[in-house]
């Protein structure tokens, strides 16, 4: 007897170019129009064929966006996949496999399915993707119907057999999956939604990209990097459609520079990238500090140093947007929990960057860029795209000296003045001096601005009970596994903070923290954000649970470690 | 004549007495000043080296970048108002060295920007190291030897990736030079012009009297538009080929490739329309 209530979790393994990411977005999109709340999260190498990938859907009765070790469906579309995936082979999980992947081993919920078999019986071996989506359908017991819909959109173009056979396929998975489960006494309960809200199913690299359109981005030029690709690809394909410059550089240095140009000319300018592609643009970003042109920079992090693990998951590019370029400026750091905030922190990256002339980072990574999740379009912010860009007139001044710092941004070409930009230290006309009266006015100049930018720093979000004596901290892509695990939890004295702004820290933040006892967690080796917590607030940091191999944190771990938070 | 608009009053200038940038810095104010090229709408970038100061120097938009990387910022400038006219001004070690992959995917692109530069055959502002242009047996504080490497062939180069504009002059003749920078900026697509100047203080080599005696004028029959014989003239090393050495008009600008309309990107506008159309895709 297997039950499962309200919360499943059915894994796909295959190679690359065996389709494990064209199943899991079939079937989380045919269940999100049953009304079922899906998240789907990816991990996969650097290969193009071959290799080992798979493809965690989960389906939930409450809305959860973290992965979770535990696998209760495997569907293993090759011996490799079950080789890979093995250490996550519980006693519990049910392997659905042809016999001659299985490879002799002992796997006790081994149910013998022919994938191929059905595939190949419905006309073409490569249909095997579609009997996988019809097997899931049929083993939770949700209706295929939605699901042959599905497939006479995708396949239309390809004509009416095409369509018959995959709705064949699919008939067969799922038939196999609804004898089954009756045979094996599977049972899944997981309510939809009563009354599912108007949802959108997308990925973070998609929240990024439907952000920085909203925002009025209208030039990007980048060098393709994973994870940071994905934007530029996004926004290449909805170019025509909002009149955005989309140029691949020749290389990351050329890509933030064309950047700064356009900005300079007015354009709302973006890069996106990863941490070696960013190494690349470094004095780049110095140039924008000393000129003090607007610049939002996508930087969706992998594992290094160097080339790392190229396809995987960390958080350890914090200290380099941090420091990154040479001298000493102003600068932004933002880190989306959700896909909603990643949709109004981009609006709110270019604003900052525009109003503050500042550049403004989005740290994202593999795992969040990947996954898939539902949006509820009541939580899409849209913000009014504001310019702060003034009309010149005779006597303009590019770096007029103002009280906060700000001097009002002429763009060439509006208006009759003159705009002079200069990476040399320069005076209020933008020629160069090296006048140290003026040194020191220009340096006070570009770091004023952080005065109110703090004042204007985003306060974290807390989850979990209120006055809890325990506070965990996370940033970015752990708001969704850490409220799982809270929530999992259950304690009173446990509660998490999620920052979503890590640069520069609202001073608020420290008095919030003072009695507490604060346990960091973030995906890399050494407690970044911990560090700087401790530094710009002097907070306290008592433990930090840290994760650095290349994987994104399990809903399990997180529990088993503040399982050991000591009950006072 | 009338007053010059890109002059600019009482400013002090940084380089050497004598050196060839002033020479170019009035002859491209000139050339400029006779195309009517509007003041409002003339962007020059440049990068880091002593003929990239020239901005500062023009009473015109500027953007001082960063060392190697003029190009980059001009066709950012360029494809967010193509209404502009941009220049892009800088050394040879700039442009050859530094910028060199820049160069190169510049040319496959071609947006309309001019490019100039300021050949003295070494590096100035770090004080007389080798450039890209170096002669071979030309001593330096660091070629302690003399240069051992083949110079860069600029105009060899840009015709072998068929360059739509290049040309040559020597700063020595202004007249010649500003006629040149005329045509290249009146030109529809991406102009390289390299031009010859001496660097009095370290390219004791190089002179004025070097470059009269080391060049020739293309004669007036010369066919521009004929590239197998460009490139002949470009691969010269006897005497250095001065004037339009090669020329194609009418190549895609990558303004209109990319579908760039004349409306400056700072009026950008998000379709409402366009907005609900993409949400309802993942629906």
């Amino acid at each position: 007897m297997y039950h499962f209530e309200n919360d499943i979790s059915i894994v796909f393994g295959g190679a690359a170019g065996q389709g494990v990411q064209t199943i899991a977005n079939a079937l989380v999109k045919v269940l999100k129009r049953n009304g079922y709340y899906v998240f789907a999260c990816t991990e996969f190498m650097s290969r193009i064929r071959g290799g080992s990938n798979s493809t965690e859907v989960r389906i939930t009765g409450k809305k959860r966006r973290a992965y979770v070790h535990r696998m209760d469906f495997l569907v293993a579309l090759n011996a490799d996949a079950i080789a890979h995936l093995e250490e996550r082979i519980e006693e519990s999980t049910l392997v659905f496999a042809e016999r001659d992947h299985v490879d002799g081993k002992d796997i006790a919920g081994f149910i013998d399915t022919p994938i191929a078999g059905f595939a190949k019986e419905a006309g073409n071996p490569i249909f095997s993707n579609t009997v996988a989506v019809g097997l899931a359908l049929g083993l939770l017991g949700v209706s295929l119907d939605a699901f042959s819909a599905y497939l006479s959109e995708q396949f239309a173009a390809k004509g009416e057999q095409i369509v018959s056979q995959n709705i064949a396929a699919a008939r067969l998975g799922y038939d196999f999956g609804l004898k089954t489960a009756t045979k094996n006494q599977i049972e899944v309960t997981i309510m939809p939604a009563e009354a599912p809200p108007e949802e959108l199913l997308i990925d973070g690299t998609t929240a990024v990209g439907i952000g920085a359109v909203a925002a009025g981005s209208s030039f990007i030029s980048s060098y393709p990097m994973s994870p940071g690709t994905g934007l530029l690809t996004f926004l290449a394909h909805n170019a025509d459609d909002f009149n955005i410059v989309v140029d691949q550089a020749e290389d990351e240095i050329a890509a933030i520079n064309a950047a700064l140009g356009a900005s300079y000319a007015g354009a709302r300018a973006l890069v996106t990238t990863s941490g070696g592609g960013f190494a690349l643009m470094e004095e780049g970003v110095s140039l924008a500090g000393v000129t003090e042109v607007p610049l939002v920079v996508h930087l969706g992090q992998r594992p290094g140093p160097a080339t790392g693990l190229p396809t995987r998951t960390e958080q350890a590019d914090l200290n380099l947007t941090l420091y990154a370029g040479h001298g000493e400026f102003s600068r932004v750091i933002l880190a989306p929990g959700t896909f909603a905030q990643a949709i109004e922190l981009m609006q709110r990256a270019f604003q900052l960057a525009d109003r503050y002339q500042t550049t403004v980072f989005v740290l994202t990574d593999q795992f969040f860029l990947d996954s898939v999740a539902s949006v509820q379009e009541s939580d899409i912010v849209r913000q009014p795209v504001k310019r702060h860009i003034v009309k010149t007139g005779a006597g303009y001044k590019r770096y007029h000296l103002t009280g906060d710092g700000l001097s009002p941004r002429g763009v060439p070409g509006y208006g009759d003045g003159i705009v002079k930009v200069d990476s040399h230290e320069h005076d209020e006309n933008g020629h160069l001096t090296e006048n140290f009266e003026l040194r020191r006015k220009m340096v006070d100049k570009r770091l004023k601005r952080l005065d109110v930018l703090t004042k204007e720093s985003i306060m974290p979000e807390r989850f979990g009970p209120r006055g809890a004596e325990n506070v965990v901290i996370c940033w970015g892509s752990n708001q969704g596994v850490l409220e799982e695990a809270i929530d999992t939890l259950r304690r009173e004295d446990i509660a998490g903070l999620h920052f979503s702004q890590l640069f520069p820290l609202n001073p608020a933040v420290g008095e919030l923290l003072d009695t507490k006892n604060v346990i960091v967690m973030e995906n890399n080796a050494t407690g970044q954000f911990a560090d700087l917590l401790n530094r710009e607030l002097g907070v306290h940091v008592s433990r930090r649970i840290l994760k650095a191999i290349g994987e994104p944190f399990s809903v399990e771990e997180v529990v088993e470690a503040l399982e050991k938070v000591r009950h006072d | 004549m009338t007053e010059n608009p890109f002059d600019t009053q009482g400013k002090k200038m940084g380089w050497c007495p004598g050196c060839g940038n002033y020479r170019l810095l009035d002859v491209l104010k000139d050339a400029l000043h006779e195309l009517d090229i509007e003041q409002r709408s003339l962007v020059i970038v440049s990068g880091i080296g002593q003929g990239a100061k020239t901005p500062q120097y023009v009473n015109a938009h500027m953007f001082n970048g960063l060392h190697g990387r003029a190009l980059p910022v001009a066709m950012g400038v360029k494809l967010s108002n193509r209404n502009l006219v941009v220049i892009a001004e800088s050394g040879d070690g700039c442009m050859y060295g530094e910028g060199g992959n820049h160069l190169l995917h510049a040319i496959r692109r071609n947006y309309d920007i001019t490019v100039i530069v300021h050949d003295n055959m070494v590096y100035g502002l770090t004080k007389g190291q080798a450039s890209p242009t170096s002669q071979l047996g030309m001593k330096t504080s660091l070629q302690v030897n003399g240069v051992m490497l083949e110079p860069f062939n600029p105009i060899a180069v840009l015709v072998a990736l068929d360059a739509p504009f290049v040309a040559r002059a020597s700063v020595g003749d202004s007249e010649q030079t500003k006629e040149i920078i005329k045509q290249a900026v009146s030109f529809k697509g991406l102009a390289v012009v390299d031009i010859f100047q001496p660097c009095v203080i370290f390219n004791k080599m190089n002179t004025y009297q070097w470059f009269k005696e080391n060049t020739y004028y293309l004669p007036d029959d010369y066919d521009s538009n004929d590239r197998t014989q460009a490139f002949e003239k470009a691969i010269e090393t006897e005497k250095l080929p001065l004037g339009v050495i090669y020329r194609r008009d009418g190549r895609e600008l990558y303004e209109d490739l990319l579908g760039i309309t004349h409306i400056p990107l700072y009026e950008h506008e998000v379709s409402g329309e366009a907005f609900e159309k993409m949400l309802a895709e993942y629906r």
